[in-house]
């Protein structure tokens, strides 16, 4: 009896024993995904669960991502099959309006500069010797967009999936920390208070067909020009379709709260059980953290430079400062661009015109992985 | 293929192809305006 007793007790604390060295620190990074999350207010829906996931699946002899852990369950339910990015992306295009963007086309050119970031970041860091595959998950931080990168990430490089989905959602937020210094460092004190006030009443509005008509559009010839993004591109349509029908309000309510609540916390559990310390921590971690903030920065340097061109082209009616708002990040760096304005010129009101670009770097950012995918599902790259 | 084929047709093709889409789909919304323009209120 004497013996099931002691090997009974050996069972209890058995955590302790088997605890390799990365698991607390890991512990501790959850913690502080956690402290940021709750008490900085970084991403709470995002960096609470992932911050949760994280301790979770670093606590010894649990095993919660092995065969039979509910961990594993809730990842294969819909991460490894890039099912709960897709869900949130209905969401997304259910929350988005894409007035502005309708009202100004021409803006929707500040999303694909926005998006530049991606691509550069992709040869720096084939350069830095990461493989292909690698490379194009570390570029895909630059799009801003936190499921786009999870959904490219967990189908070709699931391996740096928890890397680059803290680096994408951790940058998001920082979006207002990052982009002021650059958007000072590119434009002129003439170019920041250029007023685009006179500008709105030039543009005309779209109407609730041409609203209705655009997810359509953009779904089928965005799906023939670059098929491989076309679950991608579709989900975000579909949600904005049902925004602007107007028909199906109770879906569209579903999508942008229900749906998108219970995805999001899946998935942000899931990517923190992926954050395994022993395959978390190495300098690769460290790098692509790096990158992101590379891809981020060449984000909006691209952005504002091509806002300046498109203010010389124009004659000196669009303020380059909107440039920075052609990416991802909705509708922080609109917010961000207005901010800035603002700082200049009390005046000027550019939170419109951010927002069609902010709106556009949306439509961008999903555009430009499609692209990426096609591309190399075209060299061959992917079967 | 090697990094630097793949990283530059990365560049070229991706960074272009995507400027050149969203610049089409900037004259397709044109359209999209011009074949369903508001409606005046009566």
């Amino acid at each position: 009896m004497w013996d099931a007793v002691i090997n009974g007790v050996s069972g209890l604390g058995a955590g302790f024993v088997h605890m390799h060295w990365s698991n607390p620190v890991m512990i501790v990074v959850g913690c502080f995904l956690l402290f940021l999350g709750i008490k900085k207010d970084v991403e709470p829906m995002l960096l609470v669960p992932i911050g949760f996931g994280a301790i979770l699946v670093n606590i010894p002899i649990a095993d919660l991502m092995g065969n039979d852990g509910f961990l594993r369950t809730i990842y294969d339910m819909g991460v490894s099959n890039e099912l709960f990015p897709l869900l949130i992306f209905i969401g997304i295009g259910a929350m988005t309006d894409f007035g502005p963007l309708l009202e100004n086309p021409k803006i929707f050119l500040l999303g694909a500069a926005g998006q530049c970031g991606i691509f550069l970041t992709i040869g720096l860091a084939l350069f830095f010797g990461f493989p292909q595959l690698d490379a194009v998950a570390i570029g895909v931080i630059g799009a801003c967009d936190g499921p786009t990168a999870i959904y490219v990430t967990s189908r070709y490089a699931p391996h740096l999936l928890g890397a680059v989905s803290v680096a994408a959602y951790s940058y998001m937020s920082l979006v207002p920390v990052i982009q002021p210094p650059i958007m000072r460092l590119l434009t002129t004190e003439k170019e920041r208070n250029i007023d685009m006030n006179a500008v709105n009443k030039s543009y005309k509005p779209a109407s609730k067909n041409a609203r209705m008509a655009f997810p359509l559009v953009i779904t089928i010839i965005g799906g023939m020009i670059a098929p491989q993004g076309l679950p991608l591109l579709a989900t975000i349509m579909l949600g904005n379709l049902m925004r602007e029908s107007g028909v199906v309000g109770r879906l569209t309510k579903a999508s942008e709260n229900e749906i998108a609540n219970v995805v999001t916390l899946f998935l942000g559990i899931s990517i923190g059980a992926t954050m395994d310390g022993e395959k978390f921590l190495t300098g690769q971690t460290l790098m692509i953290l790096a990158f992101g903030f590379i891809a981020i920065c060449l984000d909006t340097v691209c952005g504002v430079l091509f806002a300046k061109l498109m203010n010389v082209m124009t004659g000196g009616k669009i303020n380059p400062l909107i440039g920075a708002a052609g990416i991802s990040a909705y509708p922080m760096a609109a917010r961000v661009v207005q901010r800035e304005g603002q700082r200049h010129n009390k005046q000027n009101f550019l939170l419109m015109h951010a927002v069609g670009a902010n709106t556009g770097g949306q439509a961008g950012s999903v555009m430009a992985a499609a692209i990426m995918l096609s591309v190399l599902k075209g060299m061959g790259i992917i079967p | 293929m090697d990094n630097w084929t793949f990283g530059w047709t990365m560049i070229i093709v991706g960074m272009g192809g995507t400027m050149a889409t969203l610049g089409f789909f900037a004259i397709l919304m044109g359209v999209l305006k011009r074949i369903f323009p508001v409606k005046e209120e009566k």
